[in-house]
């Protein structure tokens, strides 16, 4: 098996496409390691659901302030900049087209955009949180994810099998071995790693990837 | 005009059996957790209030608060977003064995129903939802090319909220991210009870800092030293303390 990314590395790729100024979500989990990753030179402004805009960094353990967190219920800070509000302004600027970039984890996507990312299934309690409302309204709507499941079935996908999230709404997938977008209801690849062939790649791949003028080089430094 | 109330007893005395109550706070922060364990004390000694509808962004978390609430008994259906938190065993279990109902609404549009509902506008549209299966039902329309899924708004009997200021009108102000669906809440229920950390006198709070006006509060009650539910659950408290 050829060599993927990390998490890390993903999230490291993702945070490249992000402008400086640009307003961002990212999911809980996984996502909110782009942070970590933004440009020299660049600032984005984190945007959290449950009220908190430009956010900063988790504090000391210790010197958490149990009314200064993020969705995922973990502290943060505040710095010069930030803001609160409540949860209907927060869920406008989301709705809104207010925010740039929304940068979300997914168990399946398919072709045409659609993205399961909140349930596996009937057991269980389900729960939803704000998952619904981030994949609508973001200018674009990014997915991390690795580029299979863990016993090696395609998470990108001709059909989504499991609950929607939402309806053709991803842009952008960053997965552990290629970067694609969703275009008029079709994948097209724009970066693969120089390790996989193009051949191992549509065999991991649950529809077919298009390709539209050259495909890139996907590279990235060990994070 | 004086809103204040002497203490939680007399805050919460008025809630009755079948009442739906919206309870503030995003996880722990905003939530009025003297306000429930008032409510919970108030069940324990006369067995009332009992088969309450709770609307919240959760389901409690650990043995105080809203899960202290549901582990009574007290809660026959939550109407929440995200009913999973550190230790959700009180919910899970409940729900699990049928004894408690789940209303599962996108946390986005629970925060709009209820602003619609303070706002008396009985439905609207949003795009969150369309094509899954939380839009099963609902009707739905296309405007400008996109489609939609209607929504209805939510109003509740009472709001239990956490502020950081009022005044003795029942001007708020807010402490951090624990704002949240506090003054969403405040403007859609019947009988809206503050808790705050400080009142002062109407003319104490500026009114350019002002969040919630009072027009929305119905009772302000001091609570100097509000406990964090976070600082409860590490602590491993549980309210009573002793858990049923």
């Amino acid at each position: 098996m050829t060599t993927r990314l990390s998490n890390a590395q993903i999230a490291w790729r993702a945070a490249q496409d992000i402008a400086d100024g640009a307003y961002v979500n990212l999911g809980i989990g996984f996502p909110e390691m782009v942070a970590r990753f933004q440009p020299e030179g660049r600032q984005a402004v984190f945007h959290t659901e449950n009220g908190i805009l430009g956010f900063g960094e988790a504090p000391q353990p210790g010197e958490e302030d149990w009314d200064l967190i993020n969705a995922g219920k973990k502290a943060v800070t505040i710095k010069p900049g930030t803001a609160f509000f409540h949860h209907a302004d927060s869920f406008a600027m989301v709705r809104g087209g207010h925010l740039d970039v929304a940068i979300l984890g997914a168990y399946q996507v398919a072709q045409n955009g659609d993205l399961a990312n909140w349930s596996t299934g009937p057991k269980g309690v389900p729960a939803v949180g704000g998952a619904m409302d981030l994949v609508h309204g973001a200018k674009r709507v990014a997915v991390l994810t690795d580029h299979t499941t863990k016993d090696g079935k395609p998470k990108l996908v001709q059909q989504c099998t499991l609950p929607l999230t939402g309806v053709g709404c991803v842009t952008r997938i960053y997965t552990s071995l290629a970067v694609v977008d969703v275009e008029d209801g079709r994948f097209v690849l724009r970066e693969k790693l120089a390790a996989v062939s193009l051949d191992e790649l549509q065999s991991l791949t649950g529809a077919p990837l298009h390709i539209d003028g050259s495909v890139a080089d996907l590279t990235v430094p060990e994070v | 005009m004086d809103k204040r109330i002497a203490d939680l007893a007399e805050a919460v005395a008025g809630i009755p059996d079948n009442a739906t109550v919206m309870i503030g706070g995003f996880g722990g922060s905003g939530a009025p957790i003297e306000l429930i364990h008032a409510l919970i004390d108030r069940y324990l000694a006369t067995g009332s209030p009992k088969n309450l509808t709770v609307i919240n962004n959760n389901a409690g978390n650990g043995h105080v608060g809203i899960a202290a609430m549901i582990e009574q008994g007290m809660v026959a259906k939550m109407v929440c977003s995200f009913p999973r938190s550190a230790d959700p065993r009180v919910f899970t279990e409940k729900y699990l064995a049928g004894e408690i109902a789940l209303e599962l609404v996108p946390q986005g549009t629970l925060a709009e129903r209820i602003r619609a509902g303070g706002a008396g506008i009985p439905a609207f549209y949003t795009p969150t939802g369309f094509g899954t299966d939380l839009a099963k039902g609902k009707p739905v329309a296309e405007f400008d090319g996109r489609s939609y899924v209607q929504e209805r708004w939510l109003r509740a009997d009472f709001a239990l909220i956490k502020a950081e200021i009022g005044d003795h009108l029942g001007n708020l102000t807010y402490r951090m991210a624990a704002r949240n669906f506090a003054p969403l809440m405040a403007t859609a229920a019947t009988r809206t009870i503050a808790q705050v950390s400080q009142v002062v006198e109407p003319g104490g709070i500026d009114p350019e800092a002002v969040v919630t006006p009072g027009i929305f509060v119905d009772a302000v009650v001091s609570v100097p030293h509000p406990a964090q539910e976070e600082d409860l659950n590490r602590a491993k408290v549980t309210h009573p303390e002793v858990a049923a």
